[in-house]
């Protein structure tokens, strides 16, 4: 691999980290709280980047506005999803509510394809088309097929630092939110201990409903992000997105927020970077996600930022 | 609450299997071949969801990984029984690798060998992630059924890549389905009832008091994991001799399956046996039955076109509901059994 | 009292008015290649209500989703035969899904016809399944053709998508004519649902590939694409009728300018049949825009099979069948359709180009 070819699968790698770390960690937050995969999370990515589109295609409003009400209307289906299925369980087996989610997440996409059909849709043209331009660095000018075109360089495009900056800053909000905030200060004590927390006088459940907001909110940036770079949006694109992200939420030690981050950005990086590196495993690039995820497990079975569980008997 | 003696017991399964057969037999003379397709698959389903049941219900580990031992099975078997002239002509991309170019054997055998090399696959991943601990587990399971399904999309000299096999030959009826539902049911419940299964649920209630107990969590855990593969491997032999074709497509043996297959382990009732076979029945009725609402309906001589789409999306409704208003499935971990049975009669004659 | 037995009256008579001939369709209406099942529906649609009668009796299409599911293709067409007693399928959309209804067809010996599945292996050592359209190894034959022959491109990167066996057995077959023809390819791999290719494009491009050849569906062909250009890749871009879906432009923007793709059909092609013309015409009535491939192969399905009872003279499937295997020179939209003893239909590869968003219409290689 040339020196501008790592540059550019390293920042490529970056920016799809950035965006599994979005996703991440609003798995992280919730599964922190409840003990819950939330398998409906990567759905609600998915519902995001359909408002979105809707918000400028059908009723033609401006595309600054259309990710307000995206990431607002994520958040109001996270916290829905939270009150209509999720709470009427909440002393049910810890089984019973994960195949509850597997099933919420079922419901959003036949939802999906009902109202919006199982035909992928462009959305293309939905944002100022600069988001889709390059940044080219380097290279030289040549002429061909009568065109005038730069050829080699490094090329970055200039979605991919708008994800890395955007993330880096919604990232900081959510320290902020999380570390500084009376709210932050009582979903980390729900993290800790529930009945004590509620003896404390907070109330758990909207505590726990501002976490689904806030991480469905999350998801729902990362999914317009995810949308712009790779413009087609069909009812199960968040199913690939959501388990990538998820196992970057185990790698990285799950229930811990800073570690979605790292693992999010090293799951990019890695399978981008394999696949450079050996493009004839291509192939095999989701089976390298599991295997590192099983490979880290193995050593080290909190994850990488994850702290140990001492169970008391 | 009545308890009748061992021996009425068993005399009253054995008519109760005795019924089960008649039924069958009635149902393959006199209903047309798509009923009987689809009871047949309800026996399919059935060998799914009752192996899972032993594994996520009884044990008490969440395994995500069942579609890849299930793929196992299929895989195995279909290249045992297929033709040797058919293997030929359908690996156009590159040629099948031996044993499987110069083997043929009977339905039966590919089966049990099927099953016997899903359980040496599933003791391989049990082996390393039963030292996790729940939830990580439950990925790492994921994690290998989807790398089993990588695996055989790419070794297209064993599995034909994503060409998957054709012309597998239909053996499976609804005979064999239920037969080998039959004998599932018969060796998990004996299992589940003995001394190991005791064990199990102890486990499952408080796995560090019943380590303290002296039981060995991971080496029951184990055997419990690979028994639940064996009779998956089965189930996939059984499933691809029904489809007559397999692929590795995510629908076909990948993680849709395993929600699937969880989902009716989940309506019946985490931990029943009875409940998992009434859950696959339900299951692979429901899913046909709901077509009617995405056939158009005609009203005079408007026609209401149907709207494709709507049967998963009421199934999915229907089945979030069912997890709300009754989160441990319809039977929860109660079994049917003949105490029951003849308690609930004899409670409705008290009144 | 009196009011309602009426109505319920006319609703019975209204269900139940003609002796008819029942088809079913089996179409992916939903699940991963929805868009195909949606687009091939209309063109069985619409030939059904411009030619709703044969031999005096009126055809009636049952529509069967099957969730792109293959335990649903089998269920689906167990029901089409034994409770909707149809006399012959139309279907299924993707080879491996007519793999799994195929099999149940010949079994119930009802005949099969599938508009648009181009795996070999769908109507080998078959009686009773056949297909409209070409198959993978002409349409490999003609891509290569089209990339080493008539546009004189070599050093081919060859972009396999592991998880479809139409791309897997397409770029064989071109990887075959490329070695016949002494020109140079490598294999660059992906899985069906991946978003980012820009490692294999870059590695590609490392290797000096003087085209892409995309052999898969149009939504990673449209990624692909557009990550090539974005990569500065200006060399030619070539695919098969994956990319035959107004989807691929809405999708790739200007990055699928000048792409080449290899298909069934194409409205600018010269020698159009009058059923062409018509389906054309109707078509664009119906919907207001240009009928596609997809579109014009559910209509030729429709039609060939209604051609076939015509000339069985009977609703006897197995008569069907064999008129179906018996089908030489039928003028469909596509063109002349000839199914040949295998049920492969004999017909040419239009070639068409991507201008400025628009589809047009190349050149075509004859078998």
């Amino acid at each position: 691999m040339s020196f501008n070819n790592f540059i550019q699968n390293l920042l490529n790698g970056i920016s799809i980290g950035s965006l599994y770390a979005l996703i991440a960690v609003g798995y992280t937050m919730v599964y922190g709280i409840l003990k819950l995969i939330n398998f409906a999370h990567g759905d609600v990515f998915m519902m995001a980047v359909y408002f979105c589109f809707y918000a400028v295609t059908l009723f033609t409003v401006p595309w600054w506005l259309s990710v307000i009400i995206a990431v607002a209307g994520a958040a109001l289906l996270g916290f829905l999803i939270d009150r209509v299925a999720y709470k009427p369980i909440r002393n049910a087996p810890r089984i019973s509510a994960l195949i509850t989610a597997i099933g919420v997440s079922f419901f959003l996409e036949s939802l999906a394809v009902v109202l919006f059909s199982g035909v992928a849709k462009s959305f293309r043209k939905v944002f100022p088309s600069f988001l889709g331009e390059m940044i080219i660095i380097g290279g030289e000018e040549q002429v061909k097929y009568g065109q005038n075109v730069i050829v080699g360089g490094t090329r970055i495009p200039v979605i991919t630092i708008i994800t890395i900056i955007t993330t880096a800053a919604v990232l900081l909000i959510l320290w902020r939110i999380v570390y500084h905030t009376k709210q932050g200060m009582a979903m980390r004590a729900v993290s800790m201990d529930i009945p004590t927390t509620s003896l404390m006088g907070v109330n758990v459940n909207n505590i726990i409903g501002m976490t689904f907001a806030l991480g469905s909110a999350l998801a729902g940036i990362g999914g317009i992000l995810w949308a712009i770079r790779y413009p087609q949006l069909w009812p199960y694109m968040g199913f690939l997105p959501g388990i990538k992200a998820f196992i970057a939420a185990i790698l990285g030690g799950i229930g811990s927020i800073f570690g979605a981050v790292v693992g999010g950005l090293i799951l990019g990086v890695l399978e981008i970077m394999i696949v450079g590196f050996f493009p004839s495993l291509a192939g095999y690039k989701d089976a390298f996600a599991f295997l590192i995820l099983i490979v880290v497990l193995s050593v080290k079975p909190s994850g990488l930022m994850g702290q140990k569980e001492i169970k008391k008997v | 609450m009545i308890k009748l003696n061992k021996k009425t017991q068993f005399f009253l399964t054995i008519i109760f299997i005795a019924v089960i057969i008649l039924l069958l037999f009635t149902a393959k003379e006199n209903l047309n071949s798509y009923i009987v397709r689809i009871i047949t698959l309800i026996g399919i389903y059935g060998i799914m969801s009752v192996s899972l049941n032993l594994i996520n219900g009884v044990s008490g580990v969440l395994s995500l990984g069942h579609a890849g031992f299930i793929a196992v099975g299929a895989y195995i078997s279909s290249l045992l029984t297929m033709s040797i002239y058919q293997k030929e002509a359908i690996f156009i991309i590159q040629k099948v690798i031996w044993p499987f170019n110069s083997i043929e054997m009977p339905f039966l055998f590919a089966t049990i060998i099927g099953g016997i090399v899903a359980a040496i696959f599933a003791f391989l991943v049990g082996w390393p992630s039963l030292r996790l601990s729940g939830d990580y587990f439950a990925i790492t399971t994921l994690g290998f059924a989807e790398i089993i399904r990588i695996l055989a999309l790419n070794l297209t000299s064993v599995t034909n890549g994503a060409l998957g096999l054709k012309s597998i030959p239909s053996y499976t009826n609804i005979w064999w389905a239920w037969g080998w539902l039959l004998v599932t049911v018969i060796v998990i419940a004996s299992y589940v009832n003995g001394t190991f299964g005791r064990a199990l649920r102890a486990i499952r209630e408080d796995k560090i008091a019943a380590a303290s107990m002296g039981i060995n969590v991971y080496k029951h855990q184990l055997i419990t994991f690979v028994l639940g593969g064996f009779f998956a491997g089965i189930s996939g032999s059984l499933y691809a001799h029904w489809l007559t074709t397999i692929d590795p497509r995510t629908n076909t043996i990948g993680i849709m399956l395993t929600f699937n297959i969880l989902i009716m382990v989940l309506i019946g009732g985490l931990g029943s046996i009875s409940g998992a076979i009434i859950g696959a029945g339900l299951f692979a009725i429901l899913s046909e039955v709901l077509r009617f609402f995405e056939e158009p309906i005609k009203i005079f001589n408007f026609e209401i076109a149907g709207i494709s789409g709507m049967r998963m999306l009421i199934f999915s409704a229907l089945f979030v509901l069912i997890m709300i208003l009754r989160p441990k499935g319809i039977l929860g971990r109660k079994e049917i059994t003949w105490n029951n049975v003849f308690s609930l009669f004899h409670r409705k004659g008290d009144k | 009292m009196k009011k309602i037995l009426i109505v319920l009256l006319i609703c019975v008579v209204s269900i139940s008015s003609f002796a008819t001939i029942k088809l079913a369709a089996l179409m992916p209406m939903t699940g991963s290649v929805a868009a195909f099942g949606r687009m091939i529906y209309n063109g069985i649609e619409l030939a059904n209500e411009l030619f709703p009668t044969v031999n005096g009796e009126e055809i009636e299409v049952v529509l069967l989703d099957n969730k792109s599911d293959k335990v649903e293709a089998v269920n689906t067409a167990r029901r089409a035969i034994e409770v909707e007693n149809v006399v012959a399928i139309l279907g299924e959309v993707i080879s491996g899904n007519t793999i799994a209804g195929g099999a149940v067809a010949e079994e119930s010996k009802v005949p099969m016809v599938s508009p648009s599945s181009t795996t070999p292996l769908v109507t080998q050592d078959k009686e009773y399944v056949s297909r409209v359209c070409f198959s993978d190894p002409f349409q490999g034959l003609a891509a290569a053709i089209l990339a080493y022959e008539i546009m004189g491109l070599d050093n081919t990167a060859i972009f396999i998508d592991v998880e479809q066996d139409y791309a897997v057995g397409f770029a064989n077959y071109f990887k075959q004519k490329a070695e016949d023809l002494g020109k140079n390819y490598f294999y660059e791999y992906y899985k069906s649902g991946d978003q980012d290719f820009t490692a294999q494009i870059s590695d590609a491009i490392a290797k000096n590939a003087g085209a892409f050849f995309i052999p898969g569906y149009y939504q990673e062909i449209a990624l692909i694409a557009s990550q090539a250009r974005q990569l500065g890749f200006y060399e030619p871009i070539l695919a098969g009728d994956g990319a035959a879906v107004p989807e691929t432009i809405e999708i790739g923007g200007d990055a699928v300018n000048n792409l080449y793709f290899t298909t069934h059909y194409d409205p600018g092609a010269p020698n159009t049949t009058e059923n062409a013309k018509l389906f054309v015409e109707k078509y664009t009535e119906k919907f207001g825009e240009a009928p596609g491939t997809f579109t014009a192969l559910g209509f030729d399905t429709y039609m060939v099979v209604r051609d076939a009872i015509e000339r069985a003279g009977s609703s006897d499937p197995e008569m069907i069948a064999k008129a179906i295997r018996e089908t030489v020179e039928f003028p469909g939209a596509t063109g002349f359709i000839t199914i040949d003893e295998n049920g492969d239909a004999i017909k040419s590869v239009a070639i068409v180009k991507i201008e400025d968003g628009e589809f047009v219409y190349s050149t075509t290689v004859n078998p």
